[in-house]
């Protein structure tokens, strides 16, 4: 099964170009240009396995973006890309359940790192749940 | 230099305030006061001896009197035959001098031609004629008469007192002579001051008395006072024209009436005298009393010297207070206005360096975007470029070349935009007390690696002692890395070392950052702060490093200061303000 990654950023051609580059790498890519409009999609598309998402963004930032995603996604996970890499962006993106922070401009193959790791991170995570899930209906028949 | 005219305007300015406000004041109270202390006092002395003076004239004419009434009396008493008997004069002579000491001279009786009839006294003066004289053609006129002073046929100064009496239808002459002495002593008995003193003048301006004052000045005064009086009919009283009128006439008439006393002032080779005189024995002789102005109100004038020179002293006190006072201002303003000057510089270099900073972050955000989106459109060509099948294409490693080219240089400009963004970016400034050893400690132990690379020794001095410095952690941290790492590329790749040293300094607490690199030239040693100013290869450094801890020590209130010389290496020192207290607080 393909990895699902969703791309928030403003900058359209940087989306774009960036969908195409991950597309070659085998995952599906759905692009967003706003907060509002990730949130929207993720809500159709229950089966995003990681955002790719801009802490920049005119509007609703990146930082707000995450809390709702998180919020009612809590399993999906969050790369931030940041334009300027400070400790604290990072902490507070982290403390707010990002997976990872990255620097904008970023290369493609650290991206491409970091998506697998979150995707694996969350695939264990949809495990135990799973897991728990079985022994929960186990237990329920069980009694 | 504008700037000096405009002290020195300032100081003129406050000193003349000083000066007008202290002295209109005291001018005004001390010459109202004055003016009016002067004119009292002056009142009450004239007051004083005019009253001195009437009694005086009192006194003299009491003491005629009384001889005049005692003559006419010895006249009634007897007659011509007893008197014409010389023993019964010498008797009568006799117990006048007993009754009155000295005074009576001598008695004598003179018949209608001028004969003297009889004599007693010390003078052999029986049978003299005195038909010529002056004082017997007034006396066969007058009932009594007394006599101005005259020298006589005995060749001493006396005066006489004659009474008229008729015998068998011709008349006769009683004569009396006065002691001129005792008169004089009379008249003279007032002393007043060094200079006051009283005689008499008869109307021709011949003197009656003898004047205490020399009889030099008597002589000038005399001319000058007589030679230009002018009599007036009014009072009989000699008034000098040149009378510097001072306003006592009035007080002349109040208290005085028709028996004035004139009271005058004259101006005499440099002297004022003031005089009184007053009219005496029907207005045939007038009394004078003469006094130096400055010896009768030589208490006035002692207190007004003393006031002048209090007024002049305390002037003084005030002038040089003002400029002493004025000119401590004017430096202390001078200093505040330097201060605020440069505090201004400090401000403004502040605001251009804040702005640069909040310029640059724009910038960078801006550009950084683009850039993103160039270094992965290059990344694009690049996957593309992988998965065609290009094989024959003679420029493949030409593209190649050109897609890294472009990502190394989107690379560079990334780091550029990072470190511009981090120089305008809000870091954990939050001040705390910190050790700066366990700071310096740590990033020695992080740049120790890089360091190594390089052939560079990093050799920490540290007094253990130091006190704790309000700075914040990460910003500190941001400094001495960045000091650090211009020491390892001033060193470059021969090798080197660097020296770190903390010490107490007064009331700052020091970091020494030493290396032994190439130094850098004096002519960049002023811009050295500026930012984007480096010494480094193109593509090396930003300009940014030293000019971010510029700002941030100048935030903490230390500063940042730095020797260097080419060729031997460059030491920057930290200063960081130490807490007041001497204690080390404990957590």
């Amino acid at each position: 099964m393909k990895t699902v990654v969703m791309l928030v950023d403003d900058e359209v051609p940087f989306v774009e170009t960036m969908t195409k580059r991950l597309a070659k790498r085998d995952l599906t890519v759905i692009s967003a240009h706003s907060g509002p409009e990730a949130l929207t999609k993720l809500d159709k598309e229950d089966h995003v396995d990681v955002v790719v998402l801009d802490v920049k963004m005119p509007g609703m930032d990146g930082i707000e973006t995450l809390k709702e995603i998180k919020k009612v996604h809590p399993l999906t996970e969050v790369i931030m890309l940041t334009g300027h890499a400070t400790i604290e962006t990072g902490i507070e993106g982290m403390k707010l359940g990002a997976f990872d922070y990255l620097m904008k401009p970023c290369d493609i193959e650290m991206l491409m790192q970091k998506v697998q790791e979150a995707r694996a991170k969350k695939d264990k995570h949809n495990e135990k749940i799973a897991q728990a899930r079985i022994q929960e209906i186990a237990l329920r028949h069980g009694v | 230099m504008e700037i000096q005219p405009y002290y020195r305007a300032l100081m003129r300015n406050m000193m003349t305030i000083v000066i007008l406000v202290s002295f209109a004041p005291l001018l005004l109270i001390s010459a109202l006061n004055g003016y009016r202390f002067e004119t009292s006092y002056r009142e009450k002395v004239i007051a004083h001896l005019m009253e001195v003076v009437q009694k005086h004239q009192q006194g003299i004419t009491m003491f005629l009197n009384d001889k005049l009434a005692y003559v006419l009396n010895l006249a009634n008493s007897v007659s011509y035959d007893q008197v014409k008997n010389e023993t019964f004069l010498d008797q009568k002579l006799a117990i006048l001098q007993k009754s009155y000491g000295g005074v009576f001279v001598d008695l004598g009786v003179v018949d209608d031609r001028g004969v003297q009839v009889a004599y007693a006294g010390a003078f052999k003066l029986e049978k003299a004629d005195y038909g010529q004289t002056e004082w017997f053609k007034k006396a066969i006129k007058q009932n009594y008469y007394i006599s101005d002073v005259f020298l006589g046929l005995r060749r001493q100064p006396h005066f006489i007192i004659t009474v008229k009496q008729k015998h068998e239808g011709k008349d006769w002459i009683l004569r009396a002579t006065i002691d001129f002495e005792v008169f004089n002593a009379l008249v003279e008995s007032v002393h007043i001051g060094e200079t006051g003193s009283a005689f008499i003048i008869n109307k021709a301006g011949e003197f009656q008395t003898k004047p205490r004052l020399g009889p030099k000045l008597i002589l000038e005064f005399q001319q000058k006072f007589l030679g230009n009086q002018q009599f007036n009919a009014e009072t009989g009283v000699n008034k000098p024209v040149e009378t510097d009128d001072i306003g006592f006439d009035t007080v002349q008439k109040k208290t005085h009436g028709d028996r004035g006393i004139s009271v005058g002032k004259v101006n005499y080779a440099g002297r004022d005298l003031i005089y009184l005189t007053t009219p005496l024995k029907d207005e045939e002789w007038i009394l004078v009393y003469q006094q130096e102005d400055a010896d009768a109100f030589s208490d006035l004038n002692q207190t007004r010297n003393l006031s002048i020179i209090i007024l002049v002293i305390g002037g003084i006190g005030i002038i040089v207070m003002a400029f002493l006072l004025s000119r401590k201002m004017v430096k202390y303003i001078k200093n505040a206005d330097q201060g605020k000057e440069m505090m201004n510089e400090q401000v403004i270099e502040a605001g251009k360096l804040a702005s640069v900073g909040e310029l640059a972050s724009g910038i960078a955000h801006e550009i950084n975007n683009p850039i993103a989106i160039m270094v992965e459109e290059a990344g694009w060509i690049g996957d593309l470029l992988n998965e065609e099948d290009l094989g024959k294409c003679q420029n493949m490693e030409e593209f190649r070349r050109a897609l890294n080219q472009i990502r190394t240089q989107g690379t560079r400009c990334k780091e550029i935009t990072h470190k511009l963004l981090s120089f305008a970016r809000k870091t954990d400034s939050r001040v705390r007390e910190v050790l700066i050893n366990d700071i310096i400690e740590e990033i020695v132990s992080i740049s120790g690696q890089g360091a190594k690379y390089s052939n560079v020794k990093i050799i920490t001095h540290l007094d253990l002692d130091l006190p704790k410095v309000g700075a914040s952690p990460s910003e500190m941290q941001q400094v001495l890395l960045n000091l650090i790492n211009n020491a390892i590329d001033a060193i470059g790749s021969g090798g080197g070392s660097i020296e770190i040293t903390s010490r107490r300094n007064g009331e700052f607490v020091t970091i020494d950052v030493a290396d032994n690199g190439q130094g850098i030239p004096q002519a960049m040693m002023n811009r050295i702060f500026d930012p984007f100013f480096t010494t480094k290869p193109v593509g090396k450094g930003t300009g940014l490093g030293l000019s971010i801890c510029y700002g941030i020590i100048k935030k903490m209130g230390g500063d940042i200061t730095l020797n260097s010389s080419v060729g031997m290496g460059t030491t920057f020192h930290v200063h960081l303000p130490a807490p007041k207290s001497e204690n080390q607080s404990h957590q």
